[in-house]
């Protein structure tokens, strides 16, 4: 949070959520930002296609930061539901809690939640990389096509579910697998994109301590030995 | 057998061509006909359910049960040709800083590119701007091709979220956050290996090849109040400009679009379930949903009660061929009607020229529905770019863009018989029904009587 002094200040206790975001959709917008008492507000900071920095000093409701473009936007606080989903690039960092569906269907960009996260984080993860500090709730990388999701605790039941192309590492335990999810080798490049990914994060953690999940690929076709019938 | 042989062996025996099954004292079960014996064979073969394109192909009460009552003592007509009857429509006013306005009441219904070639997507967007209406993206994003001929886009939202994008979004003209389809109520998308070519697979961001099971359910909400800040953020990120639609395959349509309109659509779309798919299990396309004169006027009802009628428009889709249908629709309630099946039989599908073509695919013209199958040798429904090619997308959008004046012109010769100076004007009083089940759906009255069925007198 350097250069506050220079921040465009928005108070969201005197100006409406709709009016900060158009400020921040204007043409060349301001190149940094600091918002006051989002009390929990929904769609605070979405839709930024810009390289902007935004702090949001204070909790957010649900889709903070949605189909964020190359700003970095930072939630002093937790987030509600579908923080950063649909991101196509750029950073978002929650620095205390994330409701479910973090960083849903997200495209690109790195999401970064420094305490836990509920359900269905990274549900439908489309290229995105998320690092939890934390634990991930259920079924979470639900559907994931591609992307890396990485849990510095536990992960819930049905970690993975129907999983396509994600990777998922993962330090403590994992309490069930879903359908199609397995352990895999954590091999050298794997150790090497973790360490990446933590570092992006600014994590301090060991990649070594870490295990590595993906798709059997079992479930791509309805039935293999019927395939012409379909 | 050969029918030689059954003429020489004398009366009793059944010949195998041009055969009179009656005569022979053969008989057709009902319940089991040859359709039915022929599933389950298929079943016992294979293991797997029939998926298939189209939509329900059994017989329902539909538009065609019912009739307009023309002018003559009681109302004055309007000349045809040289008495306005206006067509246009505008959608979305409620909130979007941009609305809609469509020179005609008929839209082009949602589907991806993907499902349709390439070309088959140009070309509805070149028919349906010759004509001044809308098309719609589907499961799988948007194209050049479709933004790029389309005057009027309309952006899906859909739970696979596939090919979602934030600067597509600000291009779209509106955005239709999709609940469900008419086809199937309550199942996601589908699309089959053989068409999840690489073009397609990097839009969707799929290995190739594969089956694609789209989800069912929105990733990041969950009932009607998280739609409600959905449609919040929707805005937020395109700065209210656009109309937001919300679309629901027609089951319990009354509840539907109470919750739509409480949730904020400007817009809500019923399809019913003679609607179209590309790929749905059968057992889904012809068990789930209701039919589309049944949903009207639930639709119109719940508007109604809520007093946006006509504030926020209904548009209305599934089985709709005529502009008897559009005038019908219209009467009942929609402010505008989209369709789907009808657009690719328009473009070319199940044309008699690739009748031949159609049987070596098991199939036969006015009977292809292996859309799923993506070896359409009209070109329209698949990804193989030798048949896409067939299509020419100048030509179908030529044919697209007549269809679509003889729905107008049909539904305007009807509506001027009413005395309507706007299809508009169209009102549930210029019907009735020819049978009770229609009268009972449609909320009109019986022909000849006052009784609508279910009524409260």
């Amino acid at each position: 949070m350097a250069a506050l002094t220079e921040a465009e200040v928005v108070d969201l206790a005197a100006s409406s959520v709709r009016d900060l975001n158009q400020a921040l959709h204007a043409p060349q917008p301001a190149v940094s930002w600091r918002v006051l008492n989002p009390r929990g507000a929904h769609s605070v900071a979405c839709g930024l296609k810009d390289e902007v920095t935004v702090d949001i000093a204070g909790h957010v409701g649900y889709y903070c930061a949605g189909m964020n473009q190359h700003a970095t936007v930072t939630v002093h606080g937790n987030a509600g539901v579908g923080v950063a989903e649909n991101m196509m690039s750029g950073t978002v960092r929650v620095r205390g809690d994330a409701s479910q569906s973090a960083g849903a269907t997200a495209h690109g960009g790195l999401l970064v939640i420094e305490g836990n996260a509920a359900a269905r984080c990274g549900i439908s993860m489309k290229g995105v990389d998320i690092v939890v500090g934390g634990n991930v709730g259920h079924m979470s990388a639900f559907m994931g096509q591609a992307g890396r999701l990485v849990v510095c605790g536990d992960a819930g039941d049905a970690l993975g579910d129907s999983l396509y192309e994600a990777r998922i590492y993962v330090k403590g335990t994992v309490k069930s697998l879903g359908a199609d999810c397995v352990e895999k080798e954590m091999r050298d490049e794997h150790l090497t994109e973790l360490a990446e990914l933590l570092k992006a994060a600014e994590f301090d953690e060991d990649p070594a301590d870490f295990r590595r999940y993906g798709s059997a690929r079992q479930l791509y076709h309805f039935k293999v030995d019927n395939s012409t019938v379909y | 057998m050969d029918s030689d042989k059954g003429r020489d062996q004398g009366k009793d025996t059944v010949r195998d061509t041009g055969m009179d099954f009656a005569s022979h004292g053969l008989r057709e079960s009902a319940t089991f006909d040859r359709a039915t014996i022929h599933a389950i064979q298929r079943a016992a073969a294979t293991g797997v359910y029939d998926i298939r394109g189209w939509g329900a192909k059994r017989s329902l009460p539909h538009f065609d049960d019912l009739l307009f009552l023309g002018a003559s003592m009681s109302r004055y007509p309007l000349e045809g040709y040289r008495e306005r009857c206006d067509t246009d429509v505008v959608l979305g006013a409620r909130n979007a800083k941009y609305p809609l306005h469509l020179d005609i009441p008929v839209t082009i219904a949602g589907m991806s590119f993907g499902a349709l070639s390439a070309n088959a997507k140009e070309a509805l967007g070149r028919g349906a701007s010759a004509a001044g209406t809308s098309t719609t993206t589907g499961d799988g994003g948007m194209t050049p091709e479709e933004r790029g001929q389309s005057k009027h886009l309309v952006y899906q939202y859909l739970p696979s979220r596939y090919g979602m994008n934030p600067d597509d979004l600000r291009e779209a003209d509106a955005i239709e956050v999709v609940l469900g389809q008419g086809a199937k109520p309550g199942g996601g998308g589908m699309l089959l290996g053989q068409k999840i070519t690489d073009r397609v697979a990097g839009m969707r961001t799929l290995p190739v090849g594969v089956d694609q099971r789209s989800a069912c359910r929105h990733p990041d909400w969950t009932g009607p109040d998280d739609l409600t800040i959905k449609i919040g953020e929707l805005r937020e990120i395109t700065d209210w400009e656009k109309p937001i639609y919300v679309k629901v395959g027609a089951t319990r349509t009354y509840y539907d679009v109470k919750l739509a309109v409480h949730a904020g659509a400007d817009v809500v779309v019923v399809d019913g379930m003679q609607g179209g798919t590309a790929a749905t299990q059968e057992v889904f396309i012809e068990h789930v949903g209701i039919p589309t004169l049944a949903a009207i006027p639930q639709a119109v009802q719940a508007l109604r009660e809520l007093g946006v009628h006509r504030e926020v428009q209904l548009i209305v889709s599934g089985g709709i061929r005529t502009g008897a249908d559009v005038a019908k629709a219209i009467a009942l309630g929609a402010d505008a009607v989209a369709i789907g099946t009808a657009a690719l039989i328009a473009l070319g599908d199940n044309h008699p020229r690739h009748d031949a073509e159609y049987r070596q695919l098991g199939s036969a013209a006015g009977y292809f529905d292996d859309f799923q199958d993506g070896r359409d040798p009209a070109g329209i429904s698949t990804q193989d770019e030798e048949l896409a090619a067939r299509l020419d997308p100048v030509e179908g959008g030529r044919r697209l863009a007549n269809y679509l004046r003889v729905l107008t012109m049909e539904a305007q010769t009807l509506a001027r018989a009413c005395g309507k100076a706007h299809l508009h004007h169209l009102e549930p009083e210029d019907l009735v029904a020819l049978t009770i089940e229609s009268a009972a759906m449609a909320r009109v009255p019986l022909a000849g009587t006052d009784w609508i069925p279910g009524a409260v007198r």
